[in-house]
């Protein structure tokens, strides 16, 4: 006889929401030929709104369903709640380049719904398995996204190199998770704990740390794991490439945290000191690489790249101070970057086009709010106050100060300080510089408006007002430890 | 007896595997990977994982391998004999960090040594019911989330392979 499974749909309801999206979306694009992008933008949205309304419960909940296997607390809300608005934000900016040349290319919102449900799935993973899975949904989804462009060459070496690359780094992770098999005989978060409490494992489980944390790395792109970014940055769709920095980023940041702190927690010590060196390396090296890039696209690469390392400054500082400052810094810059790659999206078009740091000038004379909005986003990717990304680096930089580690934040702020150097490039060819010919009109549709209208507004509201998104990231991570 | 039949399989497994790396036809690399495979079955079957012997036979050496004799078939790869490999470099490097990963992992494979620790690993070889029926069991039970989880990911795989070859342009 076997016992009826636990069955729990309620504290799953936000992903499922987005893949039966996603099932309307592949089945409605092949009826409706002449307007499916548009349609299933439309699809996409709804599926978005409805998952952000249904996901609220979980705010107040602090339980585990499914046998154990997910754990529905509010720190599964807060990062469901990222990983929505980044998709919704996306799906926005997304419409006109993808009908920018007659293509209709709907099966890309459908692949960002799964993605984003693989995403939410894995976020509230409380078991190694489900997070592997959710990883595989999500990246297999991310691999085809960056290579969908039919007509752009390096559309598709993009989706090759980040598939081949990023099939490497699950075997790594797998072969993480395998070693922590070994050593406490189950996946679940809790019982990995639970055994290295002991202090049984020894080396086994060490490896087997070093594994994930390799695993880890790769997906939020910190050096020396870093070398798919640029490239696959370059080449993907423009919009795509920002989903890419913020959401796959916050997932992994999100899955990276609560594998280290719930599971790993009694290999704090020997963890800290590897995220320590890797801040170091991905923060220096980042900054210093995206001065000497000529591409928009390549420069925020490596400023995504050396955000990367500010997340990992968090992680380092630890416990629940550093945490909650990584979940607020992770807002902060989902709107920052969304917008800033909304206006290299808008800025670009379609392919290679206008994509050098040069095709910015003289921004400001030809569409002065544009100019203003991109300067937002680039004072807030450079952490100028008032914006969001000021707060963000502060808090974090200000929880690792509390735990002692000066010299990190020492390297975090002069790196930082470089950093202005780039972004204010941007800034001072959108104002000072006057471009050789006159660039063509730029075409705004409602969809682009909106998003940069709520990335703009987010960057601003939450640096102003930054208490309330504070006391949130402190209130999600308290059922962490 | 037991330890014979191990020695012999992992022989046939390491053997193949060198094979595969060194040999510079494709057809032979990819006959040899099926024997790779034919053998790591066999030592999962030593440790009484039938189910997953039977996986690694017919998933891997049946349905992945015979992949890639089509390929290597259909693109007559077979009639290839590709160069020696001009590059020492190469080999070194390759050669130190296989070496370099061989020595980090080992010491932990060593705590899984039978002796090592007195918790073993390998099924009960006295149990009753399989292992097949205690995995299908937990498959549909304990890890039913998981399983349908999968079955998002291998759709997101077919709409993908679906729409990088569509020629519509």
């Amino acid at each position: 006889m076997i016992p009826i499974p636990e069955v729990d749909l309620g504290g799953i309801l936000p992903a499922l929401v987005l893949c039966v999206g996603g099932l309307i979306v592949m089945v409605a694009g092949s009826f409706i030929p002449k307007r499916a992008v548009a349609f299933s933008a439309i699809v996409s949205l709804v599926a978005v709104l409805v998952a952000f309304a249904v996901n609220s419960p979980l705010r107040m909940m602090n339980r585990q369903a499914f046998s154990g296997l997910i754990s529905l607390d509010p720190y599964s809300w807060f990062c469901n709640v990222l990983l929505l608005i980044a998709a919704g934000i996306t799906v926005l900016t997304s419409v006109r380049y993808l009908t920018d040349d007659g293509q209709e290319l709907y099966e890309y919102f459908a692949l960002l719904l799964f993605a984003t449900a693989g995403m939410m799935f894995m976020v509230s993973a409380n078991h190694i398995l489900v997070i592997f899975i959710g990883l595989e949904t999500l990246s297999i989804s991310v691999y085809v996204l960056a290579g969908l462009m039919p007509t752009s060459p390096k559309s598709r070496e993009a989706g090759l190199k980040y598939l081949i690359l990023g099939g490497f780094s699950s075997a790594i992770f797998l072969y993480g998770a395998a070693f922590l098999y070994g050593v406490a005989g189950s996946l679940s978060l809790p019982a990995i704990a639970k055994v290295l409490q002991t202090g049984a494992g020894g080396k086994t489980a060490l490896v087997g740390m070093g594994l994930l944390l390799v695993g880890f790395s790769f997906k939020v792109a910190a050096v020396p794991f870093h070398m798919w970014t640029p490239d696959v940055y370059e080449g993907a769709p423009t919009p795509l490439t920002g989903y890419m920095s913020v959401a796959v980023k916050a997932a992994a940041f999100a899955v990276f945290v609560r594998v280290f702190f719930a599971a790993l927690g009694p290999l704090q010590v020997d963890w800290t000191q590897i995220l320590w060196v890797l801040a170091v390396l991905t923060m220096v090296l980042g900054n210093v690489a995206a001065l000497v890039q000529n591409n928009i696209k390549r420069m925020l690469a490596y400023s995504s790249i050396a955000h990367a390392g500010y997340l990992i400054v968090g992680m380092v500082a630890g416990k629940e101070a550093g945490t909650s400052a990584m979940l607020y810094y992770l807002l902060a810059y989902t709107f920052t970057n969304l917008g800033a790659f909304g206006v290299v999206a808008l800025v670009g078009r379609k392919g290679e086009a206008n994509v050098m740091l040069d095709d910015y000038r003289g921004l400001a004379a030809s569409n002065p709010v544009l100019a203003l909005a991109m300067s937002i986003f680039l004072f807030s990717l450079a952490g100028i106050p008032p914006t969001a990304g000021f707060m963000g680096k502060f808090t974090i930089f200000y929880a690792a100060v509390k735990a002692g580690y000066i010299w990190l934040v020492i390297i975090g702020v002069l790196t930082s300080a470089v950093s202005v150097f780039y972004y204010f490039r941007v800034v001072m060819k959108m104002y000072m510089e006057v471009p050789e010919k006159t660039p063509a009109a730029l075409q705004f549709g409602p969809a682009m408006i909106l998003a940069l209208g709520i990335a703009a507004v987010g960057v601003m509201y939450i640096g102003i007002f930054p208490t309330t998104y504070l006391d949130l990231a402190t209130e999600s991570v308290k059922t962490l430890f | 007896m037991k330890e014979v039949i191990f020695y012999a399989l992992g022989a046939i497994t390491l053997v193949s595997a060198f094979l595969v790396i060194f040999l510079r036809r494709p057809i032979h690399n990819v006959l040899f990977m099926i024997t790779t495979m034919i053998g790591l079955a066999g030592l999962f079957l030593t440790l009484q994982a039938e189910f997953v012997a039977m996986v690694q036979l017919i998933v891997y050496a049946g349905a992945v391998m015979v992949l890639f004799l089509f390929v290597v078939t259909l693109l007559n790869l077979d009639e290839i004999q590709l160069p020696p490999d001009s590059s020492t470099i190469r080999w070194w490097v390759g050669a130190g960090f296989a070496i370099a990963v061989a020595i980090l992992i080992f010491p932990a494979l060593v705590a899984f040594l039978p002796g090592a620790e007195p918790k073993s690993l390998t099924a009960d070889p006295t149990a009753t019911v399989s292992n097949t029926a205690i995995i299908a069991k937990e498959l549909f039970t304990t890890y039913l989330l998981p399983f349908e989880i999968a079955s998002v990911l291998l759709l997101a795989a077919i709409i993908g392979s679906v729409v990088l070859v569509k020629k519509k342009y």
